[in-house]
């Protein structure tokens, strides 16, 4: 699945979808009522200004957070009451506002971790770590096809903002997962991290489904589909970025201060 | 920026290597030491202090690889110590066998207290540890088996393996320093293991191994019934050594202690808690006899290093110019 090798684009089909999500903490209703349908391959934004519910949401479709109210199903399955590591395996993978590495950890590794749950090497506490060198094949095809290689055996930590966040797709993108939720994976970057970034994206989306929370409006215009306008919790429109971006409801409320 | 980052990269693969050539000398020299030991020192003193060093090592498998701070090791230790005295007294088990009664009692301990603990998180995770080996601490004050306040006494050391007598303190004090060595080994291969480093992402970022699909709970749970099922061995160890156990290995101040003497070598190093166990040990062992009281000296070290040299003698040490250069890294 090397990503710099372009892949067939496949046919859309519903993986995820939520139903009358809902979630309140105390009396404050974070997220309100949303119906939501992921599609295999096909990129799918959700945007918003501060304090939407974005981030919420994420984290109630990969049941970081319990829904107040709602269903959630993965490829024909109910996950609503499902813990969030079980999702995981199931092909749910996301990743974090904040950047999700392991710090003090190479970048080899950081990807072999990731791929010592898929290959069964993670329960075994009498081998040495050189067993896990049977991953590096793999771990290096990853690592390269992100564009970190001369970055392999470095510390995630002494990695600059972007390549961490690179480095947190390369790994994603081991467990080959079936649904992928990136939480703004383009903040903070340089314009050049921004352009690999989306070329990555665009290339894992032909074969996978891709959530994604996102703030640069450039980036949501050229690489998603689909785009979900979400307001004080509720959606407030859904469709194309075209069609999306010529509603006045979400010109006055969200893309209105973009253009101003 | 990459030529930055990629000459970063490479100076931290020569410097592991270095600190594994000096690592196997510091090994070596090691070995050389305690195997002459018993030339210069007190055998049962030795011995002590390897049961006591293999207890800390055991503790820190938990707290410095795997971040769980526990204040119920002493249920593991001295719950041990009890298993083994009283089949190798009561039940005329060989030596080698009481051993291992120890260590799956402990295991099993460990199995129990892990499950309730393991759910939560920092503070309510000690104080649950605490509350539990509470609870034993009170089972074995009531329990017939363990004699209540008198313990076991003269529990007979045996024959290792029928021809070995370990009455002679010569070969026990062998005896005693080779199941510290396997201890050791399982140590050192459980941290560089799969397991391990499943452990070490999980310590870096709990959430980040949660949404890769890991069950965090029952990777902590493995690594608490193993620092469990050690410190079973150094408790069914020291039972051995000093042929009695008592109601002050399952106390919590012996919770306490080995906390201490982690904390004083140094947390996530691995042979640290060898140093504390040493300082402690020795400390306790010299002051027993004179007019000072050893809790206040060993409360004022401790004060000491909290204070000042929070990474323990051998993390400052590995931070030090001198352990650098050595190759050493301390990551906390």
């Amino acid at each position: 699945m090397a990503v710099t090798a372009t892949a067939k684009q496949e046919e859309p089909r519903v993986v995820l979808s939520a139903r009358g999500l809902s979630k309140s903490f105390g009396a404050f209703m974070a997220v309100k009522q949303v119906d939501l349908d992921v599609h295999h391959a096909r990129v799918h934004a959700l945007i918003g200004p501060n304090g939407a519910g974005k981030t919420t949401v994420f984290n109630l479709l990969t049941k970081f957070l319990q829904p107040t109210a709602g269903s959630i199903t993965l490829l024909g399955t109910d996950i609503t009451k499902t813990p969030p590591d079980r999702i995981a395996r199931m092909g749910l993978v996301r990743s974090f506002q904040i950047s999700a590495v392991f710090p003090h950890l190479t970048v080899l590794d950081n990807v072999r971790v990731a791929l010592q749950r898929t290959n069964g090497l993670s329960t075994q506490f009498w081998l040495p770590v050189s067993s896990l060198d049977r991953l590096n094949a793999r771990a290096d095809e990853l690592i390269e096809s992100v564009g970190l290689k001369r970055e392999r055996n470095a510390l995630a930590a002494d990695l600059s903002y972007g390549r961490k966040r690179v480095l947190e797709i390369a790994t994603t993108l081991a467990l080959d997962p079936k649904v992928l939720l990136l939480d703004e994976p383009m903040a903070g970057m340089g314009q050049e991290d921004i352009g690999t970034v989306s070329n990555i994206i665009r290339e894992v989306a032909k074969t996978r489904a891709v959530l994604m929370v996102e703030h640069n409006l450039s980036v949501v215009a050229d690489i998603c589909h689909h785009v979900t306008v979400l307001q004080r919790g509720e959606i407030l429109a859904e469709g194309d970025y075209a069609t999306v971006s010529q509603d006045p409801r979400v010109r006055t409320a969200y893309m209105g201060t973009e253009e101003a | 920026m990459s030529e930055m980052t990629q000459t970063a990269a490479k100076p931290h693969i020569e410097r592991s290597a270095t600190a594994s050539r000096t690592y196997t000398i510091f090994v070596i020299i090691g070995l050389a030491a305690l195997i002459l030991a018993p030339m210069f020192f007190y055998p049962i003193f030795l011995m002590k202090l390897l049961c006591f060093a293999l207890f800390a090592c055991a503790f820190n498998l938990l707290l410095g690889y795997t971040g769980l701070l526990s204040f119920g090791h002493a249920t593991f230790f001295g719950g041990a110590a009890y298993f083994t005295a009283h089949v190798v007294k009561e039940w005329g088990f060989p030596p080698e066998l009481g051993i291992l009664t120890g260590v799956v009692g402990a295991a099993l301990l460990g199995l129990v207290m892990g499950f309730f603990a393991i759910r939560r998180q920092g503070i309510y995770f000690a104080m649950i540890t605490l509350a539990l080996s509470q609870m034993f601490f009170f089972f074995c004050l009531q329990a017939e088996f363990t004699q209540g306040e008198d313990g076991i006494q003269s529990v007979p050391r045996g024959h290792l393996f029928g021809f070995i007598d370990l009455n002679i303190s010569t070969n026990m004090y062998y005896f005693v320093l080779a199941v510290f060595l396997i201890g050791m080994v399982i140590i050192w291969r459980f941290i560089n293991s799969p397991f391990g480093m499943i452990l070490r992402s999980i310590r870096e970022n709990e959430p980040r191994a949660i949404s890769l699909g890991y069950s965090v709970a029952r990777y902590k749970l493995g690594a608490f019934v193993m620092s469990a099922a050690l410190a079973g061995l150094a408790g069914g160890l020291k039972a051995l050594v000093f042929q009695f156990a008592t109601l002050t290995d399952v106390a919590w101040q012996m919770s306490g202690e080995v906390i201490l003497m982690t904390l004083l070598g140094g947390i996530g190093t691995l042979i640290g808690p060898i140093f504390g166990a040493g300082l402690v040990v020795t400390l306790q062992n010299y002051l027993a006899t004179s007019q000072f009281p050893v809790t206040i000296v060993t409360g004022v070290i401790f004060m000491v290093c909290v204070l000042i040299f929070r990474r323990g003698i051998i993390g400052e040490f590995y931070a030090s110019r001198l352990g650098r250069k050595l190759g050493f890294e301390h990551r906390r």
